[in-house]
C-alpha cells in the first residue's frame, strides 16, 4: 500500500499551478506547493527582491537585487530539483494572463495591489471561463486569527479576512501573510486532489 | 425579492434593481469591487445596465491591498 504522502504526490505530479505575483503571498504559497509535490509551477512577477521584503517573503539576504521569479525558482529547486518551473519576469496584464496561465490547472492570485487583484479576477472570469482562481484578500497586521476564512464562489476561492488593508500604519507581516499564503496553497491542493478521500480513509 | 448574495439568501427591497442599486442599498463602500450575476462578470461601467431578478445569484467581492 502506498503511504498517503506518496499517493498525494502521485496525484499532483502532473498538475500545473500558476503563481501571479511572487511577493509575500506568492513566494510562500509556491514553496508550500513545491514541498507537497506539485509537478509544475509557472511563476510571474516584475519585481526584484528588496531588503524590506525579507520580513515576510521567501527570499534571503544574498538574493537582494535579483528578480523575484529567478530567486524563487532557485529556492524551490533547493527544496526539490525535480519540479518544473517556468519563470516570467514581466508585468502581468489582461492581455498576457490568458497566454501565460492558459495551461494551468489552478491560478493563484498573489498580488499586493488591489487594482491588480481586480484586474486578474475580471480577466479570468471574462476570458478564461471555468478556470479556477484562488485569491488572497485581507492579511494586514497581526492577530485576529478567527476572522481569516475561505469563501468559494463558483470557480473563485477567496482566502483572507476581507477587511484588513495594508497601509503605512498597518503593515503586512510574516505570520498573517503566511497564513493566507498557506491557505491559498491548501485550497489549491484541495482542488487538485478533487474527490480523493482524506488520509483517514486509506 | 429574495436573491442569493455572496452565497447567502437575502431579501432586498424592490423587484427590479440594478447591480449599481444593490451596491448602494447594501452600502458596499470599498473602492474596488468585482461583481457577478449568475456566473457572468458585470464590469463597473455595466453595473447600472444589468438588473437583478428574484432568485439571482449575485457576488460582490471587494478587493483590498496586501500581499
Amino acid at each position: 500500500m502506498l503511504l498517503p504522502d506518496q499517493h498525494i504526490r502521485d496525484q499532483i505530479k502532473t498538475k500545473t499551478v500558476g503563481i501571479a505575483g511572487c511577493g509575500g503571498l506568492g513566494s510562500n504559497c509556491a514553496v508550500a506547493l513545491a514541498r507537497v509535490g506539485v509537478g509544475k509551477l509557472i511563476l510571474a512577477d516584475f519585481d526584484v527582491v528588496e531588503t524590506s521584503n525579507l520580513n515576510r517573503q521567501y527570499f534571503f539576504r544574498s538574493q537582494v537585487g535579483m528578480p523575484k521569479v529567478f530567486a524563487l525558482a532557485d529556492n524551490i529547486n533547493r527544496i526539490d530539483e525535480g519540479i518544473q518551473i517556468d519563470t516570467h519576469h514581466l508585468h502581468l496584464s489582461a492581455e498576457n494572463i490568458p497566454v501565460i496561465f492558459g495551461d494551468c490547472d489552478v491560478i493563484v492570485e498573489a498580488f499586493d495591489k488591489a487594482e491588480m487583484k481586480q484586474m486578474i479576477v475580471e480577466t479570468v472570469l471574462d476570458m478564461m471561463p471555468g478556470k479556477k482562481l484562488v485569491c488572497g484578500v485581507g492579511l494586514a497586521g497581526w492577530g485576529d486569527n478567527d476572522i481569516i476564512k475561505m469563501r468559494a464562489h463558483d470557480n473563485l476561492y477567496i482566502c483572507g479576512d476581507l477587511e484588513n488593508e495594508v497601509s503605512d500604519v498597518f503593515p503586512p507581516l510574516a505570520p498573517r501573510v503566511g497564513i493566507v499564503a498557506h491557505m491559498e496553497a491548501n485550497q489549491v491542493l484541495e482542488i487538485l486532489l478533487g474527490n480523493m478521500k482524506k488520509w483517514k480513509s486509506f | 425579492m429574495e436573491i442569493i448574495l455572496n452565497n447567502n439568501k437575502e431579501t432586498i427591497p424592490g423587484d427590479n434593481i440594478s447591480v449599481a442599486d444593490l451596491i448602494r442599498i447594501r452600502n458596499f463602500t470599498f473602492k474596488l469591487l468585482v461583481t457577478k450575476v449568475n456566473g457572468q462578470l458585470v464590469r463597473k461601467d455595466d453595473r447600472d445596465k444589468v438588473f437583478i431578478k428574484e432568485g439571482d445569484d449575485v457576488m460582490v467581492m471587494h478587493l483590498i491591498s496586501g500581499g
